[in-house]
């Protein structure tokens, strides 16, 4: 899916060849290096209608997804457990070739890969979210909405997912059981009292480029209409890796897969602290902190 | 409250204007985006054929997030209801908007509503007008919409989703402001025609009051702009 249009003197072969020289220097065209990301705005809260929800902001990319939790019947395969359902709506605000079902492919592309980062057994603590086994649970559905595209979607998505997962309250519940055997589910009376998920172990996808002889994170539109292939690796706060994929026409060697790995853990675990350090102080604030939301 | 941000053409975006306009209401109520792709290019995507040789053809699609309503919604464009309220926001802007000045080309206004409360369709062409004024399309005027309701021998303004689910007659109107045209007026459930009156008064009285936040928005947005230019 090619996304940017490049207007530049001597057209895209020119400018790749400039990017490639600054690669060399660790310099890109907006002076970051090239493990730099762009500005990120998080903001939680914003939606009022759901469970848990938050905005990011990298550069030109906005996303903002909704978790909603409501109430299910556990997978056959896991009846202990809950469960997440994830959905990328591309908006036509977007782009104008999202219109209708043009952005289909591109949000079942990113739901696909979202499943696989969090299909494991440590990601998301599921039995939390189980009421009653085989019949009750909670199931959290969790709404990507692609507002902007500026570049390094799936790093945008990967931290806002995270974030909404940080601020979803799942209200407690209490099965009582009567002497026909019969359930009822009690919602407990007090709309306060709420179950908090870990997010510890949420992972976060670090995408990387390959420009040239390097690779580079965060990319821009600009820079990822020069790059022939990309690595997406989906790294936890720890540095344990959960999914690695390879995205893009283009080939790599096996050299380059391995560092960048390694730069996609060390970039990662770099992610991974600021955005728990800000989560924290967003949440300190408290109900008295001043929404931004969509004005301003 | 509602605000005007002016985005012009991103990074290697193409040569289309994009502006976005954001209106929100109340602390729980509605937030809509709209997003207005203007004319600087007359392109058209789609069928050539659609377009009209002596004015523009206006497009608009109704988006609403999965997240935004009370319960999850399945789909958030497709459905019929999305597809009802992009043509009448259509046909509310082709009578806004002055299209003989635009011909062979397409204008697109995509709304987006991130959270509903009732009166979507308001919220929508709301923002949108807002929109279409930044992205410097000419029109004839605002348009400002409202929704109004009938309860108890009361004729109330701007229902919310509470009061349009009891399932009481509604009234959706958009208003041109200046003439007192209507753009849209659209009706559900009975009413009384004795009372129609009341409530088509109710909603352009509360539209008017819309006309004047917007109008207080533009100026202070064109004020803040011309500041910055004129250094």
């Amino acid at each position: 899916m090619d996304l940017g249009n490049l207007h530049v003197d001597g057209g895209v072969e020119r400018v790749k060849e400039l990017k490639q020289k600054r690669q060399m220097e660790d310099l890109r065209v907006d002076g970051r290096g090239c493990e730099d990301y762009r500005c990120v705005e998080v903001e939680t809260d914003v939606v009022s209608n759901t469970s848990g929800s938050a905005r990011v902001k990298l550069g030109h990319t906005d996303i903002l997804v909704g978790v909603k939790a409501e109430m299910g019947t556990p997978k056959l395969e896991k009846p202990n457990e809950g469960y997440l359902e994830f959905f990328v709506d591309c908006s036509a605000s977007a782009t104008p070739e999202f219109e209708g079902r043009g952005g289909d492919d591109l949000g079942t592309e990113i739901a696909n890969t979202l499943y696989r980062i969090f299909n494991n057994k440590s990601s998301i603590d599921l039995k939390s979210l189980c009421i009653s086994p085989r019949e009750h649970c909670w199931v959290l559905y969790v709404d990507v909405l692609l507002l902007e595209c500026g570049g390094n979607l799936f790093d945008a998505i990967s931290v806002a997912v995270k974030a909404a997962l940080f601020n979803t309250r799942i209200p407690r519940v209490r099965v009582l059981e009567d002497e026909e055997g019969s359930k009822d589910i009690e919602l407990s009376d007090d709309p306060y009292d709420c179950i908090q998920l870990s997010v510890e172990n949420v992972p976060c996808i670090v995408t990387l480029c390959k420009i040239g002889y390097r690779h580079v994170v965060d990319a821009t539109l600009q820079e990822e209409a020069c790059s022939l292939a990309s690595l997406l690796v989906s790294v936890t706060s720890k540095g344990v890796v959960t999914c690695i994929r390879k995205v893009g026409k283009g080939s790599l060697d096996p050299e380059s897969i391995f560092e960048m790995l390694e730069t996609g853990k060390r970039v990662g675990k770099v992610l991974h602290a600021s955005l728990q350090s800000i989560l924290h102080k967003e949440e300190s604030l408290g109900p008295k902190r001043q929404k931004v939301g969509f004005l301003g | 409250m509602a605000v005007l941000q002016s985005r012009k053409a991103g990074d290697g975006e193409g040569g289309e204007g994009k502006v976005v306009a954001c209106w929100d209401v109340g602390g729980r109520g509605r937030k809509g985006l709209a997003h207005v792709f203007s004319p600087t290019l007359p392109q058209i995507r789609g069928s050539r054929a659609r377009a009209l040789p002596d004015r523009a053809l206006v497009n608009c699609q109704y988006s609403s997030a999965t997240f935004s309503t009370g319960e999850r919604k399945r789909r958030p464009h497709g459905d019929r209801k999305s597809c009802e309220m992009g043509l009448q926001l259509r046909q509310t802007f082709e009578a806004a908007i002055l299209t003989q000045l635009h011909p062979r080309s397409q204008i697109d206004i995509y709304v987006q509503v991130l959270q509903a409360d009732g009166g979507t369709y308001a919220a929508c062409v709301n923002a949108a007008t807002l929109a279409v004024l930044d992205a410097g399309i000419p029109m004839r005027d605002f348009v400002c919409a409202c929704s109004a309701g009938f309860v108890d021998g009361t004729a109330l303004a701007d229902l919310s989703h509470v009061e349009e689910a009891a399932g009481g007659p509604q009234l959706a109107l958009a208003l041109l402001p200046a003439s007192g045209q209507i753009a849209l007026l659209e009706m559900d459930a009975r009413l009384h025609e004795d009372h129609l009156e009341q409530v088509l008064e109710a909603a352009a009285w509360a539209s008017r009051d819309v006309h004047t936040v917007l109008d207080r928005v533009v100026r202070q947005h064109v004020q803040e702009a011309s500041v910055l230019l004129g250094d």
